[in-house]
């Protein structure tokens, strides 16, 4: 078990060096799909054996992050001129570096947090750390709404990894995690982007920029 | 059903309701009729003392009967403008405003009988959300990007707060304790539970509830947010959602102390406060739009009420007077700007001029509550600001007294600027059709106004009790 689960968040890694580096919206948002199911995965790998609650949370983790909330982004993504990230606030090499460094912090952070012995893979904390952090890299530094939807999505699924060690003790603690994401996922994607498309014709985040000092 | 349900059920009923009636006039009277039916309610609760019910999860303790009886009176004042505002708008349909104004209204309930820290942060999650459709009242590109950075950034408060409470349980795991995340089981075994992980928990609780109180620098959402939102929308925002996430924030902080590290979560604390005041007192500085002033107005409140919480003992007491103090200042700021922007559709001191003249009621309360809000005596926040300066040169932290002084000075020099130019001049002269006061657009603002005033002469003594108790409960001595 614990081989397999490094191997998933190794993938999980990769994917966020992924996200970072690539301008293609599409790429962008199938990268934080591809999490959503490795998510899953992680989820059925570690719980298999304990009981229908954590298949139905595995399940359910695959189904809305994997496939669900991916679908509404490409969904919004269709019949819009726009294929490729505007220029972001940083170009793509210093985002790269900045990932580096995050994922570097990350991995020295969490050696000082102690781990309960039986949780498997030291990879656990290092990479829920990095991930949070490359979401809000990309958050921050990108231009559409589209993509800092993906970055928030991100920055969940580093949280939702962390996630893992508490679905025995904790599962309502996931399970309203979870519900957060339907929520958000209904009201700033489903909603909010199509104002922001139909207000500004063109999927914004870059048109959002009349209010500031 | 429970007692301590009703509270919630109640106003979704009236939720409900509101989403069914289809007399747009008719509709936004539920929302005073639901604010008034709680009154009852909560007194018959809090004369029956403290309990708690489903395992816990739910309850009433000092700080949440506080924060629930000042809730209710605020929300109270609010909800009896709202006729009144929502029929100056009657060009807009106000289904959905009323619907979430009462989902809020039930959701912050919630949040004051949560027990459980996961319950309490669904309630906080669940008043993001419900407000909003209500910042996006206007239905304008700017009001949609103002909605968007509130939802956004929110959000990521919320999830950070949701990394904070995972790293509370597992702190609580891996010290092989019952995995409980009620408050008072955790507070019970707080000094046992992993030091490391709590630290982090509390770090990530302070930023993620301080997110949503809009502390300096996570503030970036309110002044757009106060900007565009109906004045309505930010007198809740400022006095009710700003007040709920600062008792969370005073949870954590009391789970610190119980832990025995008090002194870990008081710099924390200070040293938001401080930003917070410093970033609200500059960019109040020669800003031109009365309402994003008032929004940096809040961020500079936020940074007290959690400078006087960093100072414990007194100065936490100041803190929750501060924060009634905060809330009632805030609503006759917001409701009296509300009528302003409403007659001359216009936030920018540039062609906003003679306010007294055009309007008088108005105009004299939008004064006097810079007057409060600045901290001049005879109002409340100067009461309890001064409390709060006291308990810092009484713990002998003079440098922070100091700094306390002088961010309230340029705060009073930079508002104040921008209030004059607001109310003092000529107005233009206009056509006689414009928005002109009605009764129920003031009487609210009167009531919050008299009510910032009484507390600032004579603070009642069962107030004074409520307020220590909860003080007390907060730091752990029971």
């Amino acid at each position: 078990v614990a081989e397999g689960l490094n191997l998933l968040l190794v993938i999980f890694l990769l994917l966020n060096f992924w996200m970072l580096g690539t301008s293609r919206l599409r790429a962008v948002i199938h990268c934080a799909g591809a999490q959503g199911l490795l998510l899953g995965a992680a989820y059925l790998l570690m719980h298999a054996t304990s009981g229908p609650r954590a298949i139905a949370l595995g399940v359910a983790v695959a189904a809305i992050k994997g496939v669900l909330i991916p679908r509404i982004l490409i969904g919004a993504l269709r019949g819009q001129p726009i294929r490729r990230e505007a220029e972001p606030f940083i170009s793509f090499t210093v985002s790269l570096l900045l990932g580096a460094l995050a994922t570097g912090l990350a991995v020295l952070f969490a050696r000082t947090l102690p781990l309960i012995e039986t949780d498997a893979g030291a990879l656990l904390v290092p990479t829920s750390l990095a991930t949070v952090l490359t979401g809000f890299i990309v958050l921050t530094t990108r231009r559409k709404a589209l993509t800092q939807v993906v970055g928030y999505l991100t920055l969940e699924n580093g949280i939702f990894i962390f996630g893992l060690t508490l679905i025995e003790a904790m599962p309502f603690l996931v399970e309203a995690g979870i519900l957060l994401d339907v929520l958000v996922a209904v009201f700033v994607m489903g909603v909010v982007v199509e104002h922001i498309v139909a207000e500004f014709s063109s999927l914004g985040g870059d048109e959002l920029t009349e209010l500031r000092e | 059903m429970s007692a301590l349900l009703l509270l919630v059920a109640l106003p979704l009923a009236f939720a409900l309701s509101a989403l069914a009636t289809s007399s747009e006039r008719a509709r936004p009277w539920l929302i005073p009729i639901a604010a008034l039916c709680q009154v009852p309610l909560l007194a018959a609760i809090g004369s029956s003392g403290p309990s708690a019910e489903g395992n816990g999860w739910l309850g009433l303790d000092p700080l949440g009967t506080l924060l629930l009886a000042y809730l209710t009176l605020f929300f109270l004042c609010c909800a009896c403008y709202a006729p009144a505002y929502l029929r100056l708008r009657a060009e807009r349909p106000n289904r959905l405003f009323c619907t979430m104004m009462l989902v809020f209204f039930s959701m912050m309930n919630l949040f004051g009988i949560s027990q459980h820290v996961g319950l309490m942060w669904v309630a906080i999650e669940a008043t993001t959300l419900s407000t909003g459709p209500l910042l996006y009242f206007n239905h304008n590109p700017r009001s949609i990007e103002a909605t968007w950075k509130y939802l956004l950034i929110g959000s990521v408060g919320i999830a950070l707060a949701l990394l904070g409470t995972f790293f509370l349980g597992y702190s609580a795991l891996h010290a092989g304790l019952e995995s409980s995340l009620v408050f008072r089981d955790v507070i019970a075994h707080a000094a046992s539970l992993s030091r490391p992980w709590l630290r982090a928990a509390v770090v990530l609780l302070f930023i993620g509830y301080g997110t949503k109180m809009g502390l300096a620098p996570m503030h970036t959402w309110k002044p757009d947010a106060y900007g565009e939102a109906p004045g309505l929308v930010g007198a809740i925002l400022a006095g009710g959602v700003t007040s709920c996430a600062f008792v969370g924030v005073l949870r954590f902080y009391g789970i610190a102390v119980a832990a025995g590290d008090a002194g870990f979560a008081r710099e924390l604390l200070l040293a938001f406060g401080l930003f917070s005041m410093a970033v609200g007192g500059v960019f109040m500085v020669r800003q031109r739009d009365y309402k994003r002033m008032l929004a940096y107005s809040s961020v500079e409140h936020m940074g007290i009420l959690v400078l006087g919480a960093s100072i414990g003992g007194a100065g936490l007491f100041g803190s929750l007077l501060h924060m009634l103090n905060n809330g009632f200042t805030k609503g006759v700021m917001f409701l009296s700007a509300a009528n302003i922007h409403r007659h001359f559709g216009s936030r920018s001191i540039d062609s906003v001029q003679g306010a007294l003249r055009a309007l008088p009621a108005s105009a004299t309360l939008f004064l006097f509550g810079f007057f409060a809000v600045t901290g001049a005596p005879p109002f409340g926040p100067f009461l309890s600001e001064f409390t709060i300066l006291r308990a810092a040169v009484a713990d002998g932290r003079i440098a922070v007294g100091v700094a306390f002084l002088a961010l309230l000075l340029l705060v009073f020099i930079g508002m104040g600027a921008t209030v004059l130019a607001v109310v003092q001049g000529d107005a233009p002269e206009r056509e006689p059709a414009r928005a002109r006061e009605r009764f129920a657009q003031v009487a609210p603002i009167v009531v919050l106004l008299a009510l910032v005033l009484l507390l600032g002469l004579w603070v009642p003594a069962r107030l004074e009790a409520a307020l220590w108790s909860a003080a007390h409960f907060i730091e752990g001595a029971r």
